[in-house]
């Protein structure tokens, strides 16, 4: 690691304070993904904001239609959550999917939507059940938000405060893992809701989560596995590297289709 | 007191002794321990696969905050250091020596792989060596690489070394080529198969680290690392880099957390520490990250080779023909040489009787990091080969997979065969019977017409291995080009209360010879295991030994213990004799008691140890106070487990997910002193063998020569949920070499498993081949182009 500042604010609105003020800061939550990249010295921060015991951005609140879950909520948090299984079962097996124990009871939603891994898995789920994100200065639809690896429409000095479930008619999310790293290598989450039909897709993109309308469509004729089961995704712009080629990809993205429909029911 | 009756005899599945302190952390690994006024390391390394350097400029390093020194190549050299060496030397078939290239400790002009030395910067903290790192201007210019080994002996490729041309090594030869021939030219079948065994790296949980130190007022340097044989590294560090004689240079092995093979060898970061740190006159403290032990811990495996079967109208083998290229990587480490060729060529008549066999292997240098033993060392590659083209062979004629391999089997003993080895007993249908009922041979096909029904391809892998372990009679290893001879050392010192420490050469870094060797020892002097300490790893206290690797501590270690413990019970009856007033032949040793035959004069034996230090009226001509032997065994033969695996997988042809759901293992071990010891050996070395099979793969890219696997992100580790619940059998014949009957059990696992899972992948996919690892995307790509009716079937 370089040198770097290192403040641990008690209130959001500090964080946000010394965010403004200072050089090149970062936010820290779980530090699942940023302390690795500062220990090989990819990354030289000025300040290290740590936001990760935030009282106030670790909750889950179900409320009317919807989940809350703020930003700072760990991925074990989620998994275990009574409100997250009732409501959104799919939601809370995705969190208990990721990673290991000790990446879950460290890492967080905020870090992991914020972070943008195009191998990462709560993309998915945001992209596919319509979340809302909300940040210290607007709310971001969930569609609007992920624009790329690594990418999001978060703005220098913008925090992720919570993201909004809204409750899934159905929904299920299929998973196949890298062998080596188990991040996702493709993994889809369906569901149908008050926003219609949605499959997205995480881990094959090359631009990171993605929708696909062949198969919203097909599954809003007939919600079935054997509707989305013949429909081939094209190999352009998916990823290709030693775990797999595009084309592996883009049929794996059609059997967890499958799979997933099959296991929301 | 009976050991059998206390359960700590041999035999029995006593719980490892240094398992507490592990578990506690209480265990002392190089990386526990720092020194007073201790400074820290860290290495510069090529970012490039080959390059010229043509300046290293240190100046801006030196001046910033806590460096202490900087060493470049030319410090090394300036101080008249020798490199690194390969302790082995092999031959071509023209009789030539291999042709080595210099193996500097710092690189000099050239870099030959990502993550070759070129400085190391001492600072008073890590962070401030390696920012200071950061500041050294290395003018390189870089060079095209030699990276795929299918294309380095090509007149065009890319030259790692002046000294070989075409990258090669040698040109190795093993076996009846004349004989070989003719038996192929009246073969009524000849079956042929290319195959690729991967390359691995290593991982043991404790990177490598050292701590190296000198005492300007004694002259002595002290290095501690993780090694598995700290006196073949003593001997190497002084006769040959020259960082200080012998007796004034003491290495330390404490605790080391994992092996493999990987810390057999004298590498030049360890080296580097010691030689400094008499020049900044402060310990110097490396350990390395994991990422510096992907780069340049020596990696396993890598082979390429085309092997060919010659078979009669029954299904008999007449002759095998191999031709493997092996990839040494960029510089000979301290074994490498022996591996491809004498470890590997001579176990290539497995369990069967070839009348013929003729092995080509060229050693062959690229732009990747040094290839060396990796647990079995030669024999997994052996093994792979000789098992599947078995396998193939079946398939083939039409022979059952069982019944061509009892066609073939060797039956008598000793058999001599054509690749130098001979085997001096084992029983291979025995294991093979007793594996295939473990397995429920007989219900596999309605095993697999019920997966069918799933939508799932059953497949089911035979691997009837052998292999050459307790390394080695020092004669024959010495007439085949080894620098050193394989025998073991061992001292036992009876203290005056009747405790005891055994030192033994044998180094122990997760085989637990704690337990096992206290074992042994217990029950001959009938002593609880607890009076027995065994202490090893420190060329301060045992004199001399060879270390741990080659499943050799059993076998070559425990065996000189045993000639020690002789002696210990020789002198032991002679003062007996003399305290009771008896002749020695009439004393009898047992459980703990020194009697006389026919009379119920009995002495225990904490008494005689007193006896023998107070040494009153010892009659000195004839008795030397004290009670302390020591032996060096010298192995006569080398051993030679065997046994027999078989896979059963069920593959999702959806995915290509390939799942282990029967994995048996029988293995012949000869002896056993531990059994639950031994079992936990073969889990590890099936987990590794699956790793093989189904995970691991270390790759370099092809254009640019950087380590693509150079994390867990994507180098694939076998984890638990991977493996499936190991179904373990022995059966036994003795090994009659050596006094205790043991053959070795620490890599049978990683030598037998990758062909039977190969073969269990290949049988249910109605395929030749699939390279390993099988990893879901090959195993689905491998069905799209199946031809029509396999995929039919
Ligand atoms: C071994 C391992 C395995 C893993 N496996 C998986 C897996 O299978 N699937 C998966 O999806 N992920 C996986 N991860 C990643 C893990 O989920 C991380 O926790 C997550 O990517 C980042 O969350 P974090 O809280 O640790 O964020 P940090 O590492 O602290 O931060 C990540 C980035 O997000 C920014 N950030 C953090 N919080 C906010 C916020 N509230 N607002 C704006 N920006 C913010 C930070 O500034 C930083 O740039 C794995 C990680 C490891 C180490």
């Amino acid at each position: 690691m370089y040198q770097f500042n290192y403040a641990r604010p008690k209130s959001l609105a500090e964080a946000e304070a010394l965010l403004a003020k200072a050089d090149d800061p970062k936010l820290l939550a779980g530090g699942q993904t940023l302390i690795p990249t500062l220990k090989q010295r990819l990354a030289m921060p000025s300040d290290l904001i740590d936001i990760g015991g935030l009282k106030e951005l670790d909750f889950i609140r179900a409320e009317g239609n919807a989940v809350m879950i703020g930003a700072a909520t760990k991925h074990a948090t989620v998994a275990q959550s009574p409100d997250v299984k009732k409501h959104n079962p799919a939601l809370a097996a995705l969190a208990e999917g990721i990673g290991d124990p000790a990446v879950r009871h460290m890492g967080t939603i905020g870090g992991s939507i914020a972070n943008n891994d195009p191998a990462s898995d709560y993309p998915a789920a945001c992209l596919a059940l319509d979340a809302k994100i909300h940040t210290t200065k607007r709310l971001i639809e969930a569609d609007e938000f992920f624009k790329g690896m690594f990418e999001t429409a978060l703005e220098d000095g913008e925090i992720v405060k919570e993201i909004t479930f809204p409750h899934p008619e159905k929904a299920a999310y299929m998973k196949f893992p890298n062998p080596a790293s188990r991040y996702a290598m493709v993994g889809v989450f369906v569901s149908k809701g008050p926003w219609g039909i949605r499959v997205a897709v995480t881990g094959a993109g090359q631009d990171g989560v993605f929708r696909v309308k062949e198969m919203e469509d097909a599954l809003a004729k007939s919600w079935s596995p054997d509707a989305v089961a013949s429909i081939k995704i094209p190999a352009k712009g998916l990823n290709a590297d030693l775990h797999g080629t595009a084309e592996y990809r883009a049929h794996l993205i059609t059997v967890m289709a499958k799979r997933a429909v099959a296991a929301a029911g | 007191m009976s050991n059998a009756a206390t359960g700590e005899g041999i035999g029995q599945p006593v719980r490892r002794k240094e398992d507490f302190r592990f578990i506690t952390g209480n265990g002392h690994y190089t990386d526990d321990i720092a020194r007073p006024r201790q400074t820290w390391a860290y290495f510069l390394r090529s970012p490039h696969a080959h390059a010229k350097i043509r300046k290293i400029d240190t100046r801006a390093a030196e001046a910033a905050p806590g460096v202490v020194a900087i060493f470049t190549g030319k410090h090394v050299a300036d101080d008249g250091l020798g490199g690194l060496i390969c302790g082995w030397t092999v031959s071509s078939k023209d009789g030539t020596p291999m042709k080595v290239g210099p193996h500097p400790i710092l690189a000099l002009d050239t870099v030959r792989y990502v993550g070759d030395h070129v400085a190391m910067v001492v600072a008073e903290t890590l962070a401030e060596a390696r920012s200071a790192a950061e500041m050294i201007d290395v003018d390189y210019e870089t060079l095209p690489a030699a990276v795929a080994l299918a294309a380095c002996q090509s007149k065009e490729a890319p030259q790692v070394h002046p000294e070989a041309p075409r990258n090669t090594c040698f040109e190795w030869e093993l076996g009846n080529k004349p004989e070989t021939e003719a038996a192929f030219a009246k073969a009524d079948k000849i079956v042929k198969l290319d195959l690729t065994n991967n390359r691995l790296i290593p991982n043991a949980m404790e990177p490598r680290a050292a701590i190296g130190e000198y005492d300007k007022g004694s002259g002595v340097y002290t290095l501690h690392t993780t090694s598995q044989n700290p006196h073949v590294a003593r001997l190497v560090l002084s006769a040959f880099v020259g960082v200080a004689p012998e007796h004034k240079l003491r290495v330390i092995a404490p605790d080391v957390g994992g092996g493999f093979g990987s810390k057999i060898f004298i590498y030049a970061e360890e080296t580097a520490c010691v030689w400094a740190a008499a020049k900044v006159g402060r310990p110097i403290k490396w350990t390395a990250d994991r990422s510096e032990a992907f780069l340049s811990d020596a990696h396993g495996r890598d082979h390429l080779s085309h092997a060919e079967l010659a078979l009669d109208k029954n299904g008999k083998f007449l002759a095998l023909r191999v031709k493997t290229v092996a990839n040494l990587g960029a510089y000979l480490s301290t074994f490498s040489a022996s591996v491809p060729t004498y470890l590997y060529g001579t176990l290539l008549s497995g369990q069967y009787d070839i009348p013929a066999i003729y092995v080509e292997v060229d050693g062959v240098y690229t732009h990747t990091a040094p290839v060396d033993a990796y647990r079995g060392a030669g024999r997994p590659e052996a093994t792979y080969l000789v098992e599947r083209i078995v396998e193939t062979a079946a398939r083939e004629t039409g022979i059952d997979p069982a019944e061509i391999r009892r066609r073939n089997f060797i039956r008598s003993f000793p058999h001599q065969t054509p690749v130098i080895m001979a085997y001096d007993a084992g029983d291979y249908e025995a294991s093979l019977d007793a594996a295939m009922k473990a397995v429920d041979h007989k219900g596999f096909p309605a095993r697999k017409a019920e997966a069918e029904k799933r939508g799932k391809l059953r497949g089911l892998g035979f691997s009837s291995y052998i292999e050459a372990c307790g390394i080695a009679p020092s004669a024959a290893v010495g007439s085949l080009g080894a620098g050193v001879g394989l025998w073991e050392s061992a001292e036992v010192r009876v203290n005056p209360t009747g405790n005891v420490e055994v030192l033994t050469g044998s180094h122990s870094h997760g085989q637990g010879h704690e337990t096992t060797f206290a074992q042994l020892v217990a029950s001959r002097l009938g002593i609880p295991m607890e009076q027995v300490e065994i202490v090893h790893g420190d060329t301060d206290k045992v004199q001399f030994g060879m270390g741990t690797y080659g499943s050799r501590s059993g076998a070559v270690g425990m065996s000189a213990i045993v000639k020690a413990l002789d002696k210990i019970e020789t002198k032991a009856k002679k003062i007996a004799a003399h305290l009771m007033e008896a002749a020695v032949e009439d004393i009898v040793f047992e459980n703990g008691t020194f009697t006389v035959q026919g009379t119920d004069k009995s002495l225990p034996w904490a008494q005689l140890a007193l006896s023998a230090y107070t040494a009153h009226g010892f009659p000195s001509a004839e008795i030397e106070p004290g009670l302390k032997e020591g032996a060096f065994y010298d192995p006569t033969n080398f051993t030679f487990p065997a046994g027999c695996h078989i896979c059963e997988v069920e593959i999702d042809p959806d995915t290509g997910v390939t799942r282990i759901v029967n994995f048996v293992a029988v293995d012949d071990f000869g002896t056993i002193i531990n059994p639950m010891i031994v079992e936990g050996q073969v889990h590890g070395g099936i987990a590794q063998g699956i790793g093989q099979a189904l995970l691991e793969h270390g790759v370099y890219d092809p254009a640019s020569g950087q380590l693509v696997t150079g994390s867990y992100m994507d180098y694939c580790m076998p984890r638990a949920d991977d493996l499936p619940s190991f179904n373990l059998g022995f059966t036994k014949t003795v090994c009659p070499s050596n006094p205790l009957g043991m053959k070795g059990c620490g890599e049978a696992g990683a030598i037998a498993s990758p062909p039977a899972i190969i073969n269990a992948i290949t049988d249910a996919l109605g395929i030749r081949d699939i390279e390993m690892p099988a990893t879901p995307a090959r195993v689905w790509a491998a069905i799209q182009s199946r031809p029509r009716a396999a995929a039919a079937e």
